[in-house]
């Protein structure tokens, strides 16, 4: 516990050292916020239509070809949504949310970025600028720090911290380790060698604090039974963790397996054993948000999108507009959000890739805005820089 | 020239010191920086890639054994990350092997997919090794054609639409390894070209492939011309229209030379050593030693020995998995590694040859030192000294593998340890033996 009181003291002092250097008007009041927010980035490109899939569109069928799903009703049908749109049947948590208001889709979104590189794309989507290298940090670390506070607020479920969620602003991060802890005497050694080193005393004192909450949250257990569970582990620990009297309340989740180039397939293959995973991650999330599930959103989204038509080898190539997910009990969900721009061969975007109508940042502003109330002014100069011209979305949450 | 140029060296271009050597080099550690360019890495005496293949061919065709199968493969790929890891605490120029580990992540390829399981350390050995010190160009040469990244990059099953394969098949192109080759092995994603150049780049490259079973030399590379695209392709503005395998062969010869690649090839040798962000002088005179030597890598290498920014200031690199357990290694003076040591580098996150996309394992701090993997850093320490408490005095530990680089505080805490362990410990984890 003496431990507990210290580590809270030297989070307090970089807190305030962080804070210090920014704007006054931009810190919130001091009452920590009891609003949960995960971001599971699906990294790798999303196949938005196979997976909120335009199955009444007219050019659906005979451009997607042997990666077209069947419409709903049919055997290994698309999960109906509105009639137009339906649901890949791997997402089975996903739809039940849906029908229960906790889940809306939004179609043919991107990111400002145009190209197709998966590093770059990934980075604009983290950094929520219109350009890629305007801003070295992460737009969910400059939220936190409109949000303000002296707890941490942030965690990174994973051995490194992504874009995301890199800034000013301190933000743990967590993943569960094989190896015996090192005792405290040593630790508190190494506080000391790490002083004049800021990158080590911050990640030290970081990981401290972390083990002690995910020691609470997840009594210790070793993860057991391949890949698969061991991502279902780390959900219960994250969930863990955010309902936690003092833990973080906004976290960070990668999920790798995206990029299918080949083998997509429609019920087997790659993209449906990348979405059933998803959909038992989401359902572990919930199952452990529980008693906060009112107070939870759940974003989900990806660097861009496939192109329309297969590539040579039974997948699909990097392409631009895509699907994403807002989910959680605060969500007023039951509803796609996409201004559709059809698939015919005029309207793709140079010819290969969904069109994107709608930019992502209209569904984060969204989220920071109904969420945790922040301002319209920050979110427009501050959060997303230079973006006044993507209206946030409204009534999400 | 002085110990303290001696340590820097052995720890930013080697791969740490062994006992003794911050001494012997205090004298020239320049010129040992040299003689190593000169003399190159150590040649590997693992086996080729065909045996390798041919085995996984025949494997496939038999449809039988397959767990058997996949076990022997196991088996190879545990020996290769062994081996890989000898060589490395081995060689007496750990700035030759240090650039071995440095091109093999450039060129990255990845054991995800069961054929190229095997292949990987064949192919880092084949295509990347001889041409450390080397042509530029040559090595991207040996990187294409080499069945470990022709299949890694899904080239093998890239047809063009309008070839008679294709046209046979109804199978198309897949672009994986020509956008991967524009935006990771040569111009770099700011390097000026478009999705049309990916396009025609992958058209050129259709039909590099390897070869079967039925074919003769198998699970080697092979032209198939029936694969290939017909017709005048434009890259970087430049027409290819001489038809074949030369298309290929000349746009390598384009993509090998251009100043976005001498500035792409720049940088990344300025993050890996100088600093994550490295300064643009720094890069310019890299940069322009690629051009004026038309990618002649030692001239290179020795433009950046040149550079003050080089020396100065000290350990500004955070270690990776991998170098942080050479280093230990190098320090303790052990010979040979064993299973605990893939295991370090499983916990670590960095095994051998799994790099989590073409682009390889970052090489910057923020890649490496969340807060997280920091905790499992000084676990491992841990779990380092427990093992060495009763052979390694702390103290000498520190003087083989820091020397002068050490800071007034943590000569303190490791003077003053309560217990070898502890001491041993402190060394391991200290930020002097975690940058480099």
């Amino acid at each position: 516990m003496v431990d507990l009181t210290r580590r809270h003291l030297l989070a307090g002092a970089a807190c305030g050292l962080a804070v210090g250097a920014l704007p006054t008007r931009l810190v919130l009041a001091n009452a920590p916020t009891e609003k949960r927010l995960v971001l599971v980035i699906l990294r790798g490109g999303m196949d938005g239509l196979s997976t909120v899939v335009p199955y009444a569109d007219p050019d659906y069928r005979s451009l997607r070809e042997d990666l077209a799903l069947a419409p709903p009703g049919r055997e290994d049908g698309v999960l109906d949504l509105d009639g137009f749109f339906g649901l890949h049947p791997a997402l089975i948590t996903l739809h039940d949310w849906y029908r229960r208001g906790d889940a809306l889709a939004l179609h043919a979104v991107a990111s400002p970025y145009r190209e197709r590189s998966h590093f770059d794309g990934q980075d604009l989507l983290e950094a929520g600028d219109s350009r890629l290298g305007s801003s070295p940090d992460g737009w969910l670390n400059r939220a936190l720090s409109v949000i303000g506070g002296e707890q941490r607020l942030g965690l990174a479920v994973g051995q490194s911290v992504p874009l995301v969620l890199r800034g000013e602003t301190p933000v743990m991060s967590w993943a569960p380790s094989a190896l015996p802890s090192a005792d405290l005497s040593l630790l508190d050694r190494l506080a000391d060698v790490y002083a004049g080193d800021p990158l080590f005393r911050d990640a030290l004192a970081e990981g401290r604090r972390a083990n002690m909450l995910a020691g609470t949250a997840m009594g210790d257990t070793e993860p057991a039974g391949g890949r698969q569970e061991a991502y279902l582990q780390l959900a219960d620990t994250a969930a863990g963790m955010l309902t936690a009297e003092d833990g973080p309340r906004i976290a960070v989740l990668d999920a790798p397996g995206w990029d299918t180039h080949i083998a997509q397939g429609t019920v087997n293959g790659a993209l449906s054993r990348a979405l059933g995973g998803l959909d038992a991650v989401l359902a572990r999330l919930k199952a452990g948000l529980t008693p906060v599930w009112p107070e939870t959103a759940i974003i989900i989204v990806t660097e861009f999108g496939r192109t329309v038509r297969p590539n040579g080898s039974g997948g699909t190539d990097h392409g631009t507009a895509t699907a994403a997910f807002l989910a959680g009990g605060a969500v007023a969900g039951g509803r796609v959000v996409a201004d559709w721009p059809g698939l015919g061969t005029n309207r793709l975007y140079e010819d290969r890739d969904l069109a994107p109508t709608a930019d992502i940042r209209a569904l984060f502003k969204g989220v920071l805005a109904s969420h945790y109330g922040l301002p319209t002014r920050d979110l427009e100069r501050f959060v997303f820089p230079d973006s006044a011209g993507v209206r946030a979305l409204d009534a999400l949450v | 020239m002085s110990r303290i140029d001696a340590a820097h060296a052995l720890v930013r271009f080697g791969l740490g010191p062994r006992t003794g050597e911050i001494d012997a080099l205090a004298a020239y550690p320049t010129g040992w920086l040299i003689e190593n360019i000169a003399r190159g890495a150590d040649r590997s005496s693992s086996v080729g890639h065909q045996d390798r293949l041919v085995a996984f061919l025949e494997a496939r065709e038999a449809g039988t054994a397959q767990t058997s199968f996949r076990e022997q493969v196991r088996r190879q790929v545990r020996a290769d990350v062994h081996q890989r890891i000898d060589t490395a605490i081995r060689t007496e120029t750990p700035f030759a092997e240090r650039l071995v580990h440095f091109w093999a992540n450039h060129f990255t390829v990845a054991v995800n997919r069961p054929q190229v399981t095997s292949l990987a350390k064949p192919f880092e050995d084949e295509a990347v090794r001889p041409h450390v010190t080397g042509r530029f160009a040559d090595m991207l040469s040996a990187v294409v054609h080499h069945p470990a990244m022709l299949l890694y990059l899904d080239n093998v099953i890239s047809f063009g639409p309008n070839s008679p394969a294709g046209r046979r098949t109804g199978r198309g192109l897949n672009e994986n390894l020509a956008r991967e080759l524009l935006e990771l092995h040569t111009l770099g994603v700011d390097g000026g070209y478009t999705q049309d150049d990916v396009i025609a780049l992958a058209q050129i490259l259709t039909g590099w492939s390897v070869s079967r079973l039925r074919d003769p030399d198998p699970g080697t590379f092979r032209y198939h011309d029936l694969a290939h695209e017909p017709g005048d392709k434009v890259l970087l503005g430049q027409t290819f229209s001489q038809g074949g395998q030369a298309e290929g062969e000349a746009a390598l010869a384009l993509l090998a030379s251009h100043p976005s690649t001498a500035r792409h090839i720049a940088t990344k040798l300025a993050r890996h050593f100088i600093a994550d962000d490295p300064p643009t002088s720094a890069i310019d005179t890299l940069s322009q030693a690629f051009l004026d030597t038309d990618g002649d890598l030692a001239a290179v290498y020795r433009a950046l020995i040149d550079l003050p920014e080089a020396w100065q200031p000290h350990l500004t690199k955070v270690r990776t998995p991998n170098d942080l357990l050479i280093a230990a290694l190098r320090a303790f003076d052990v010979r040979e590694a064993d299973e605990r040591t893939a295991a370090t580098l499983r916990l670590l996150g960095q095994v051998p040859w799994t790099a989590p996309s073409p682009a390889g394992w970052p090489d910057d701090a923020a890649g490496w030192l969340g807060p997280e993997a920091l905790m499992r850093r000084i676990d491992w320490s841990v779990a380092v000294a427990g093992l060495a408490e009763r052979a390694m005095d702390p103290r000498r530990l520190l003087e083989t593998a820091v020397g002068p680089l050490v800071s007034a505080t943590t000569q303190f805490h490791v003077d003053g340890a309560p217990s070898a362990l502890e001491g041993i410990a402190l060394v391991l984890s200290s930020p002097e033996f975690q940058r480099r």
